[in-house]
Parts: C-alpha cells; structure tokens; sequence
C-alpha cells in the first residue's frame, strides 16, 4: 500500500508541477470537442439521411438520394471507427493534397460515423411518429419537409432522447482512438505523465475514473432532460 | 366548387374507387355514408389529394388538382379537413395548433409585406378569437395530451377554419368520440355549416345528415349509389344495397 501511495504523490507532483495538468485539461477538451462536435455533425446527418429513407418513393430523384444515403450508412456501420480515421487521414487527405490537424479529423470522421448511426436511429423515431401528424401537416398545406421539421422531427428527437444520448456516451468512449491520427485526447494527456514518470498504474486509473465521471454525468444530463420534456407532454 | 371527373384509384390490384363522377357547388353540405370500408374516406382523401388518384380529375376552383405538375400545398391551403382522430399536433401548444399553418403561410407569401412579428400577433390574436368562440380560450397555452376528445376535435374543426378554406371535409368526426361528447362537436359542425361554409361529411350520424345536409350520399362498392336530398334519401331509397343499409343503421 505504501508503494501504491508513493506512486499517487509521484503523479499529483507531474500533474500539479510539471505541466501535466495541463496536458490533461488539453486532453478533455479535446475529448468532448470531438464528441459534442461530432454529435451535432451526426445529429443533422442522420436527420437529413433519415428523411430521404421516409420520403415517399414514387418520383426518380428520392430513390436515387435513398440508394447513396443506404450505401452511405453501410459504409459507416461497416467498417471500424479507427480505420475510417486512419483512410480519412491517411489516405483521402494525400490525395485531395489537402491538410487538416488531427482534431479536425476526427471530428468529421467522428459527425460521418454518428451520422450514418444517427440516421437509422432518427428513422425509427420518425416511423414511431403518429402518421396522422404528418397527414395533418399535409392537410393544412404544409410542404412534406416543413411538417417534418416542425411537427415530426421534433416528436421523433423526444421519442430517440435517450439512444441519441447512448450513441454521445459511444461517441465519447470512441475518442480513446484519436491519438491514431496525432490528436491530443486524454488518453495522450495520460500517457504521457506515465511515460514521464515510468509508471502507469495511477495515470491510467485516473484516465478511466475520468471516463467514468464523464459518462455519468452525462446519463445525469440525460434524464433530467427526458424529465421536462415529460412535462411539457403533460401540459398547464 | 369541386367537380370530380372519372374518379378512380387503386391500392396494388385492389380497385377501391371504381369511376366517381360528382359536382359539389359552394354551400352544399354534403354527407356521405355507406358501407364500412365501402371507399368512403379513400373517396375523401382524393378530394385533397391525400390519396392521389390513380386516374381522372379533381377540378377545384378551376385547377385539375390531381395534376402531378401543380402546387398541392397552395390548394389544400383552401381545402380544410378534420380527421376520425382529431390529429392535433401534439408537440404545440392549442394556440400554435390553430395559428401554426396560417402563420407560416403568411411569412412565405411574398405579397404579404406585413412584418413577422405582426403577423404572429395578428394570427394569434384570430386564433384566440376562434377559440374563444368554442370556450377554449382557456385552453390556449396547454398540450393536446391535455385535452378531452370531444376539446380535441373541436380545436381540429378551427384549425381548419383558420385557414379560411372554400370547403372542409371531414372524415367520421365523432366516431372516435365517447357518446357524451358528439352533440358539442356536432353542434360545432352545424354552426359552421349555418355560416355558409360548403362541406363534405362522412358520417353516421343519420339524424344529423336529416337536419343540417343538403344532399346525402350513398356510396358502395366504390361507385356513388345514390346521390339525393335528405328526404328523398331516407323516405325513399331506390337503391336495394341502400336499403338494406338504412334498415341496419336506423334502429
Ligand atoms: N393506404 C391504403 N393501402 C391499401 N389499401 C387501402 C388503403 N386505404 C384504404 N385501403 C383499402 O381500401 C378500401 C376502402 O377503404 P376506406 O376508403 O377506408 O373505406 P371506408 O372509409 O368506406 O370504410 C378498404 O378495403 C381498405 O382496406
Ligand atoms: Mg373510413
């Protein structure tokens, strides 16, 4: 025990003197940088995608945008989240002759990988949707996207609350691959103050309690919302 | 005001319009009844294109509105309808359920050069108007979740004649009632037709088709059966399927 106390001193001393606090605050930021971006990129995504896959299907141009938007998410649920960063970074980046940060990527990647998740999510909440909120939508003279945006989205997002908050816990676990594609996440914060100090044993169970307080709080977030939204349902 | 051409459609294989041919003028309060499952909302529904037709034409004010190429929205603009059940939309307040499409209405229109704001005022302020009228009022600011079924679909009725529409058609609107609540819906149904507005009612309700419509429908199979004033209607039914309908229904 008193070996494990040794070592708690030795990473509060690189966390409070030697920059480490710093690496770790660079970290977590970087961390919910990457999943709040990424979540909202994957929240308009999805819905748009998840639109075209309920469209009514008479007319060419629906079918068409509903064959690219399919291969789209098999594209994405296809394949792991790592190896679309490293093909985003590696690969596509080179060849477009384009260069972005490590950070930059994985954001986009992270809002193209939700999107494609997002969109089958969004679809079943729009299908949980009464159709007669559509059809009355239709009736007073809406256009099929102005009902879908102001009375089915909106009954479909409180209907997909909690799977939407699921897929930000996913999206946040997923950022521990980041550093794959050189971005700081608090996975490179910690790692760094283990290498520092040849001792990982502390950092990392920092790094996982850290992990851990992120994902309850937002499970916290989570039902507090749920909570009044239930209470708009109810009314005055 | 609406005049429907050859009217057929189909479900697949399944013929559930089977060639309509009928003229509604302005005024008339047409009720429709028949058979369950005989065609009677499908014949509805085509009437503002909620079905499409699978062939023919719905002439309103002029324009073949079954026509593909056209605006459907600008037209149903002018056509209300009230649904079995009620469809309110259950994300927005009793006031937004009533003003919401007149509202965006105006803000997209581009001869209206009224400022947003005003707009908003205005139409709330007509919303509560209509409201008032029905004593909802009170219920301006709550949830539909909050409301009886007969308060639903007495708001659904001045939605729709929120958008100060030429004709409304409405599908069975007191079936999905409990018994104590259909005399204040079809009150409401009354007063509005005592107000001019020309109407197209699937319903029931015999006793009401008696009193407030001009003409009553009989439709079977598909095909308009019998198309008579109320008393020619139920004093004397030509129609053998009518008449075996009429001896279930009027008990
Ligand atoms: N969207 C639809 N798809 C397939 N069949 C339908 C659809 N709507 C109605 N039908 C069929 O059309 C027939 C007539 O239905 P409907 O017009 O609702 O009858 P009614 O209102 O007179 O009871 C029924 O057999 C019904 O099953
Ligand atoms: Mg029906």
């Amino acid at each position: 025990m008193n070996n494990f106390s040794a070592k708690v001193d030795q990473f509060v001393d690189i966390v409070v003197n030697q920059g480490g606090s710093n690496k770790i605050i660079e970290g977590l930021q970087n961390t919910l940088l990457i999943a709040i971006l990424g979540l909202i990129i994957g929240i308009i995504i999805g819905t748009l995608i998840a639109t075209v896959r309920v469209v009514p299907k008479y007319k060419m141009l629906p079918r068409v945008l509903n064959a690219i938007c399919s291969f789209y998410v098999g594209l994405f649920r296809g394949t792991p989240m790592v190896v679309q960063l490293l093909v985003f970074y590696y690969v596509l980046l080179p060849l477009l002759n384009m260069q972005m940060t490590g950070v930059k990527v994985s954001i986009l990647v992270f809002g193209l990988n939700s999107g494609a998740y997002i969109s089958e999510i969004m679809r079943s909440g729009i299908q949980s949707v009464d159709p007669g909120q559509m059809e009355a939508g239709r009736a007073v003279g809406l256009s099929f996207a102005t009902t879908m945006r102001m009375i089915v989205i909106p009954q479909a997002v409180k209907n997909i609350l909690p799977t939407l908050g699921n897929e930000f816990i996913q999206l946040i676990k997923e950022t521990s691959v980041v550093s794959f594609v050189g971005a700081s996440d608090l996975y490179v914060a910690f790692n760094y103050i283990g290498t520092n100090s040849y001792e990982f044993m502390v950092p990392y169970l920092a790094m996982a309690a850290i992990y851990i307080v992120l994902v309850v709080l937002i499970s916290l977030g989570i039902k507090l919302m749920e909570r009044s939204l239930r209470k708009s349902d109810r009314g005055h | 005001m609406i005049e429907v051409i050859d009217l057929k459609k189909d479900f697949g294989n399944h013929h559930v319009i089977k060639g309509i041919n009928i003229k509604i003028n302005k005024g008339d309060i047409t009720v429709i009844t028949g058979p369950s499952g005989s065609g009677k909302s499908t014949f509805l529904r085509c009437l503002n294109c909620m079905e499409d037709p699978t062939s023919g034409q719905i002439i309103f004010n002029g324009v073949n509105i079954a026509d593909m190429k056209i605006d459907i929205n600008v037209h149903r603009r002018h056509i209300g309808m009230v649904f079995q059940h009620f469809n309110l939309f259950n994300n927005k307040t009793v006031l937004d359920n009533v003003s919401l499409a007149p509202i965006h209405v105006r803000i997209k229109d581009k001869n209206d050069k009224t400022p947003k704001k005003k707009i908003i005022e205005e139409e709330h302020a007509r919303a509560m108007e209509l409201l008032r009228r029905i004593g909802l009022d009170g219920k301006a600011e709550a949830y539909p979740s909050t409301l009886s079924g007969g308060q639903k679909q007495r708001v659904a009725i001045i939605r729709a004649l929120a958008m100060n529409p030429d004709v409304i058609l409405f599908d069975e609107p007191t079936s999905a009632l409990d018994p104590e609540m259909v005399g204040e819906v079809l009150d409401l149904i009354r007063e509005v037709a005592e107000d001019g507005m020309t109407m197209v009612i699937v319903t029931h309700e015999m006793g009401f088709a008696k009193e407030v419509a001009n003409r009553v429908l009989f439709i079977d199979d598909g095909r308009i059966k019998e198309d008579e004033s109320p008393e020619e209607f139920f004093n004397n039914p030509s129609d053998p399927r009518l008449r075996e309908f009429l001896s279930k229904v009027l008990v």
